[in-house]
């Protein structure tokens, strides 16, 4: 499944060779389950990051699965209340954890040197090591369904006191896998800075980056400046649950409302973590197969950048409902509502970039265009939730997570997913086949809006989230949800299948593998050798 | 070897200068989110948000009473968790005026069958009243010890002061009794009896 890198010897390894291969390491790079161990290679570890993410991807939505099934009548029929609390909660850290952020973490190991024009990642070893932790991270997470009282149940944003006071004995588990998982997260993001600011191609002005490089450069100060506010957090919890202090617990003096403010004021940057990259990818593939210039480059990254400086101010309208203060909830409302003028610009720009484009409909495209729509169908919920005495009828309802999943699904997931279509050429030297893709992408996009759309409605009738059952007024919506949700599910295994197909063969695409795209990944080799730019490109300004 | 050295820019000055800054921010904020905790509760005692009221005794202000209005003060009792204690309170509510000082009494009693620490937390409904709400005497501020059945009365002495916000009619005053684990009963002690030296 692994995308075929051009290996250095296309020999079949024979397993008493790895000793011999260690000693010459320098010279001969190590072959077999070595090779991915101790690779230092941007190129090798960008697709373990995809493949690792790629495998989550499925694990979390084998949990989903789980949860629809269950919600696919009222009434308990296949798993306890219990499993299904510790499924909705996996489901959560697995896809936003595991799934998510390292799929864009391996986009930006694959991607940034080769936009950029640089050899590789600033810290090569270091890279090494931030992939590695995650397996050991997420299986450890894994591991804690195994144990007695079950894994975490008490949602992704683990609360306190349900994730101190009544959480299950595995909590100390979860946390410390979460430690590792941030560790990993905090080592990247220094590392893709690192190259950033430092590496370019001699003459390549910030300004002259191509806009995921941008969004990943601010991507990567959000995750340094919250992923630490985030390990403080757990480290609180570990101390509560294990050490008699009482950070998050009345009895002692603490403040259970405390940890709300501290989960979010790292959660809510977390999310534009997990967005800011689309935007990047998006901004990539519009105008490659609109033939046209990305309309407003410029006000682009300042609207990134903005969005990034909003999301510390934002935190508390997760939590209109804990009794804030009035000055308090308008304060978090009116700056939520700001938020919406830079990502308007964004959709704005994207938009008359395809205004009198020559528009052609290449899988990538496909992806992107319904990142658009769907994105901003996701957007305008939130907008509707920003709304301080509105939200106490929608707080911890389905329309929720019908908000949450519409810019996550067709928003994060679906942008990555343009990424690997849009890149595939590059990476495998082949294109991915245009007619599964296809099928691919309709039935996804039909899974995923009947799915999440039916989720507003029952949401907006009072159905609250996380529960195992519901009453009988729910049933038709949550009922269309399901069906929708096992089609989604099912439709990824032909996004498996198109890759796979891709990595063995197929079409061969030339070093411009898409007639519009301009960035330097583009003037390397289609599939791109393991070793690029050593000497620095020649870096040809063009006018934003 | 050469190939390597040059393919490993670790050595590059601005490649460690960004490391170095990158750290710096990282244990900068993590020391910031532990620096939230006591900000936050400092925060919310000076602005009275969350209900938090003084833990320690404040002197009786002498300012006249304001018989122009009433407050209704009520009370509030429960048990949080894990604790099998009663807490009663010898009326539900009052009527003050403003700057008057009032003493009610409240009966603590442990039924179980052996004795326990514990401690009931206040918390001060609407926020905004929070501030003017002055405790000259509180059982609020210690923890109590409590033998097998014993029952154990002691008052709260509290005062309205007089720029209380006129919208507020009504102030809510609510005690949750939590344990306190044996262990840690001497240490907090210690802790509120030093307050308790200040005031």
């Amino acid at each position: 499944m692994a995308p075929k890198l051009p290996p250095h010897h296309p020999v079949e390894q024979s397993t008493s060779a790895t000793a011999g291969g260690q000693a010459s390491a320098h010279h001969a790079p190590p072959r077999g389950i070595l090779r991915w161990l101790l690779t230092t290679n941007h190129k090798e570890i960008g697709s373990l990051y995809l493949i690792f993410s790629l495998i989550m991807f499925f694990i979390g939505g084998i949990f989903a699965l789980v949860v629809r099934a269950e919600l696919f009548q009222p009434g308990l029929q296949l798993v306890n209340p219990e499993f299904f609390n510790q499924m909705t909660t996996m489901h959560g850290l697995i896809m936003v954890f595991a799934a998510v952020m390292p799929a864009f973490t391996g986009l930006a190991n694959w991607m940034i040197p080769l936009q950029i024009g640089a050899p590789d990642m600033a810290l090569p070893r270091l890279n090494n090591f931030s992939f590695w932790l995650l397996p050991v991270a997420f299986l450890l997470l894994l591991s804690t369904l195994l144990m007695p009282g079950g894994g975490p149940n008490f949602g992704w944003t683990f609360y306190a006191p349900l994730s101190t006071t009544y959480a299950p004995p595995s909590t100390t588990f979860f946390i410390l896998s979460l430690h590792i998982a941030g560790i990993s997260s905090i080592l990247g993001a220094i590392n893709i800075v690192a190259t950033i600011i430092n590496m370019r191609a001699p003459g390549m002005r910030m300004m002259d980056m191509p806009l995921f490089v941008w969004t990943w450069l601010i991507t990567a100060f959000l995750l340094i400046a919250v992923m630490p506010v985030l390990a403080g957090v757990i480290t609180m919890m570990l101390m509560d649950i294990n050490f008699g202090t009482h950070f998050f617990n009345a009895a002692g003096g603490g403040d259970p409302v405390l940890f709300q403010h501290l989960f979010w004021f790292f959660g809510h940057p977390e999310v534009y973590i997990m967005i800011l990259p689309a935007f990047g990818i998006v901004s990539a593939i519009i105008p490659t197969f609109a033939r046209k210039r990305l309309f407003g480059y410029a006000s682009m990254v300042y609207a990134t950048a903005s969005i990034a400086i909003l999301s510390f101010l934002v935190w508390a309208h997760h939590m209109f409902v804990v009794g804030l203060p009035l000055a308090a909830e308008l304060f978090f409302m009116y700056t939520t509502m700001i938020i919406a003028v830079p990502t308007g610009v964004k959709v704005f720009n994207w938009i008359t970039t395809l205004f009198r484009g020559s528009i052609t409909f290449e899988p990538p495209m496909l992806f992107a265009l319904a990142f658009v729509v769907l994105f901003t169908i996701g957007g305008f919920s939130g907008l509707m939730l920003a709304i301080a005495p509105a939200d106490f009828q929608y707080h911890d309802t389905y329309f929720v997570v019908a908000h949450f999943h519409y810019v996550l699904v067709p928003g994060a997931v679906f942008a990555i997913m343009a990424g690997v279509y849009y890149w595939l050429p590059k990476w495998t030297g082949h294109y991915p086949n245009v007619k599964l893709a296809q099928w691919h992408f309709w039935l996804s996009v039909i899974g995923v809006n009947l799915t999440f759309f039916p989720m507003h409605f029952a949401g907006l009738a009072g159905m609250p989230r996380r529960i195992p059952d519901y009453a009988l007024q729910f049933a038709d919506f949550n009922l269309v949800s399901s069906l929708g949700a096992f089609m989604f599910g099912a439709s990824q295994l032909v996004f498996v299948a198109v890759v796979i197909l891709c990595v063995r063969g197929g079409e061969k695409a030339p070093a411009k593998a898409w007639e519009g795209a301009e960035d330097l990944e583009w003037s390397v080799p289609s599939p791109a050798p393991l070793h690029t730019f050593e000497t620095p490109p020649t870096f040809q300004r063009h006018e934003h | 070897m050469t190939e390597f050295e040059r393919r490993t820019p670790e050595a590059n000055p601005g490649v460690r200068r960004t490391v170095v800054r990158s750290v710096a921010t990282l244990v900068g904020m993590f020391a910031f989110a532990f620096a939230l905790v006591p900000l936050y509760d400092v925060f919310c005692r000076v602005t009275g948000i969350n209900g938090k009221v003084e833990t320690t005794a404040q002197a009786i202000v002498h300012e006249g009473v304001d018989d122009s209005r009433y407050v209704t003060v009520q009370f509030i009792t429960r048990n949080g968790s894990g604790l099998p204690w009663n807490l009663e309170v010898e009326t539900r509510q009052v009527r003050v005026h403003p700057g008057q000082s009032t003493e009610v009494g409240f009966a603590f009693h442990n039924a179980s069958s052996e004795g326990t620490w514990g401690r009931a937390v206040p918390s001060v409904s609407p926020s905004n009243a929070t501030r003017h709400l002055r405790k000259v005497s509180c059982f609020c501020f210690e923890e109590q010890h409590l033998e097998a059945g014993e029952r154990l009365e002691l008052p709260l002495v509290f005062q309205l002061s007089r720029d209380l916000p006129p919208e507020v009619n009504t102030v809510t005053l609510v005690y949750t009794l939590y344990p306190v684990t044996r262990d840690e009963a001497p240490l907090q002690a210690r802790a509120t009896a030093g307050k308790g030296d200040e005031a």
